[in-house]
């Protein structure tokens, strides 16, 4: 098997085995025309069996999966030419966890429950995305209480705090800012406990459910999220100080990792990616979901497309995020929080006491699950990371007949070879990070 | 809610209007089986070109997703345009224009027996992974992409899981009590 | 001539200073329970939580433990934190062939310990199936307070030398089930896995 790498070599072959034949650094104008000539093209098993050539060749070298800086489990096969980055091949799969296969065994009630872990640092949308397609599939997406909307929506800001915040920390860590992966990390601890106070637990909530949310808001929420909101600001300012006017900050990110607007379209960027590079594009504004297109909030750009405008950018969606919830919490109506459809709600707790229907119907929603009709289904969220879709298809029954799910991540792995080539081999590190993969909306 | 949107039971005779048609292939804009978004139903050779067609004239630029569904035990009772054969296996391509944000879905049937599709690598470069992720998991095959190879199973995997007649791959799990050596 | 500073002839009678006798053994047991270097073996979302641990409101430095060492020559301890894949399975017993014993494993979250609720034909069902483990941290993610008491099992155990023994004998880990410690509703029930 092919996997016999990590950390930073090939173990148990010997070192020449890494150095590539002539053949493969000469590159056809065809091969260089189609595809900008910085993805390698080589399997596995081919990169191991290559045998040592002289000394001015390039040589590949593995970077993961299992390496500090690679955010998870991605692995990165490198074509170096001395210190500079020729040619690179993002692997991935280390996490398959065949989350569509298991979709497609777990009624559309479990279905947050498996998708919610997926992409790890940002559950909510995950959550969001798949609850979305399915009120779509089930035709009730107009009649969600406008209460459970607005509570998404303030969840999901709160979440993309958090998630930038955990970038925000990696990025400085894997760039040497130790400091700030301990500030980021303070931050989001707090961000952390109050997402668990609301739904419960730390991560992989599982909180928004079809046709609205599991439980209402607890007494106390308003005055503890302005309160965040009021400690964020300052930190931020911060950071600021610490390491966007930084020299040493500067140096390393700006003009590092450089892509164009039509690379970035053409590879299916979206999200930070595709803004870094002065596209401003975000679902939010752009195809609004929810109540988005009620609030008032500016959508962030860079202007270069470097790691800088990347990290400025989740730096300022922060902000951004604060000034949303602001108006969020203002408009949170009273009222119910989840569909009051027999068809898809269990009926509350006080009911199931006295009623034998009620306890029959909650007991069949739980086991069997609710049938959706026929069809087919398609709907996006803007992620922290970007576009965040879930495709369904349903057969009638009450599980998904396909669930497919697109991760921004998958497709912003693609812009790796493309930022890193002509690059020094320290810049992998900065550029990987700026990308801010999550390994499990990658691999699912 | 008292109706489903869609009459699960029969599909009931409407006036079936004129087919549209867009680029020379065929569109529905408010089939309800696909919730009222604009569908492209292209056979697989006019496929790349249409697409290529979308990029070049109505600025569809984002090619947001490249995805596959196995009808395997599905595959009666699927509506679908006359003059469409519904295959075994449908691939679905989701882009999005730059123009006015409409996104279009399009669904290539691919035959069970020849599940071969050419590739929109040279239309739109960022499909090269998520085609992998379909070669791997589904098994359709693109002709001209330029590293056709498995991306999420080992390289040495046998099978494709997400087709219909691949098993989850459950296993029973046993649980033991602790025994006293604890 | 003196000893350490006591006379022989004296005896401990004239010895000018405090004086702590034990087994090596027992001295050796005790070092190495307050200082061990973890790898860091993240996978998914049980990761998160794991540097969440390392951060600076939980500080896993109070147990001496904040080093996270990136080559596994250097560390003592493999926290498993995530769901293991089949691809990712060689992967993680070759980083574990080349840690150096003594060396510890935790299986932290219902992923690692037992396949979770990713019963599939990707998901290896259990990473006792790759390696000895010693600790089950239950929990999806487990929270950094069950992380923690999963550490502090590890440390009485090694401190006991219960762990040592039983690896003589049998060749695999302890297989230590630790509880559920701030109350998290699970994904699923933490179960008890028999010894092998």
């Amino acid at each position: 098997m092919a996997v016999d790498v990590k950390g930073g070599g090939i173990v148990d072959t010997d070192e020449g085995a890494q150095e590539l034949t002539p053949t493969r650094k000469g590159m056809e104008a065809k091969e260089l025309l189609r595809e900008v000539g910085c993805v390698l093209r080589l399997s596995e098993a081919d990169a191991e069996a290559l045998e040592p050539g002289p000394d001015d060749e390039t040589m590949i070298i593995n970077m993961g999966p299992q390496h500090p800086s690679t955010h998870g489990v991605l692995r990165v096969m490198l074509e170096l030419d001395g210190e500079t980055v020729v040619r690179t091949k993002p692997i991935m799969g280390y996490l398959h966890t065949g989350m569509e296969k298991t979709g497609e065994d777990l009624t559309f009630l479990q279905g947050p429950t498996n998708v919610t872990r997926m992409d790890y640092a940002s559950p909510l949308f995950n959550e969001l995305v798949f609850c979305l397609a399915t009120e779509k599939l089930l035709g009730i997406e107009d009649d969600i209480p406008a209460r459970a909307t607005w509570i998404r929506m303030l969840l999901c800001e709160v979440n993309r705090i958090s998630s930038h915040l955990l970038f925000l920390a990696t990025n400085g860590m894997d760039i040497g800012a130790v400091t700030m992966m301990l500030y980021g990390w303070r931050e989001r601890e707090e961000m952390l406990r109050f997402l668990e106070r609301i739904t419960g637990l730390r991560m992989n909530h599982n909180f928004i459910r079809v046709g609205g949310i599991a439980a209402d808001l607890p007494p106390g929420w308003r005055d503890e999220v302005l309160g965040l909101m009021d400690m964020l600001p300052p930190r931020l300012d911060e950071y600021d100080v610490l390491m966007t006017g930084q020299p040493i900050w500067r140096e390393r990110l700006q003009g590092v990792g450089v892509i164009t607007a039509q690379e970035a379209m053409a590879l299916g960027a979206t999200g930070p990616i595709l803004r870094s590079t002065g596209v401003p594009w975000d679902l939010r504004r752009d195809a609004p979901y929810l109540h988005y297109d009620q609030l008032e909030f500016d959508v962030i750009c860079g202007s270069y497309g470097d790691c800088f405008d990347r990290y400025a950018i989740r730096l300022n969606e922060v902000r951004e995020s604060i000034r949303l919830i602001h108006q969020i919490v203002d408009m949170i109506p009273p009222g119910d929080y989840r569909i009051q459809d027999k068809k898809v709600t269990p009926p509350p707790r006080a009911r199931i006491d006295e009623s034998m229907e009620a306890l029959i119907h909650h007991f069949k929603i739980f086991t069997e699950g609710f049938k959706v009709p026929e069809g087919e289904a398609y709907a996006a969220v803007e992620s922290p990371r970007g576009e965040l879709g879930c495709y369904l298809v349903s057969d009638g029954s009450a599980k998904p007949y396909r669930m497919h799910i697109r991760g921004p991540s998958f497709f912003h792995l693609q812009c790796l070879p493309h930022m890193m080539r002509g690059g020094l081999i320290a810049d992998g590190v900065a550029v990987i990070s700026s990308v801010d993969p999550i390994l499990g909306e990658v691999d699912r | 809610m008292t109706e489903s949107p869609v009459d699960q039971e029969s599909p009931e005779p409407v006036e079936a209007p004129a087919p549209e048609t867009w680029h020379g292939v065929l569109i529905e804009r408010d089939a309800p089986f696909s919730r009222c978004q604009l569908v492209a139903h292209p056979p697989r050779e006019q496929y790349v070109g249409f697409v290529r067609d979308l990029r070049d004239e109505d600025q569809f630029w984002l090619c947001l997703d490249v995805t596959a569904v196995d009808y395997l035990t599905f595959q009666g009772r699927r509506p679908l345009p006359d003059g469409i054969t519904p295959e075994r296996f449908e691939l679905v391509v989701s882009l999005i224009s730059a123009k006015d944000r409409q996104r279009i879905r399009v669904r290539v049937q691919v035959p069970e027996d020849d599940p071969v599709v050419p590739t929109l690598f040279d239309v739109h470069p960022g499909t090269e992974a998520p085609e992998r992720e379909v070669f791997d998991l589904m098994g359709i095959r693109f002709d001209g992409h330029p590293d056709l190879t498995r991306i999420l199973m080992p390289e040495d995997w046998e099978g494709h899981p997400l087709r219909k007649d691949y098993a989850i791959g459950r296993i029973p799990v046993q649980f033991k009590a602790a025994n006293d050596g604890r | 001539m003196k000893i350490l500073g006591i006379d022989p002839d004296l005896g401990l009678d004239g010895a000018d200073h405090n004086l702590l006798t034990g087994s090596l053994e027992g001295l050796v047991k005790w070092a190495r329970q307050k200082s061990i270097f973890p790898a860091t073996f993240g996978l998914a979302c049980c990761a998160i939580e794991m540097m969440g641990t390392g951060g600076p409101h939980y500080d896993l430095a109070r147990y001496g433990m904040e080093v996270f060492r990136a080559s596994p020559r250097q560390a003592d301890l493999m926290i498993v934190a995530g769901r293991v894949s089949q691809k990712m399975a060689p992967v993680l017993r070759q980083i574990y062939d080349q840690m150096m014993e003594p060396k510890w494993v935790i299986s932290m979250g219902v992923c690692a310990s037992s396949g979770g609720m990713f019963n599939n034909y990707a998901i290896v069902q259990g990473v006792d199936q790759v390696v000895p483990v010693d600790v089950y941290a239950p929990g999806c993610p487990p929270g950094p307070e069950t992380l923690q008491h999963a550490i502090l099992t590890l440390h009485s155990v090694i401190a006991s030398g219960e762990l040592t023994h039983r690896r003589r004998q049998t060749g695999a880990g302890a297989g230590i089930q630790v509880d559920q410690r701030d109350g998290q509703t699970a994904g699923a029930t933490p179960v008890t896995i028999g010894s092998r």
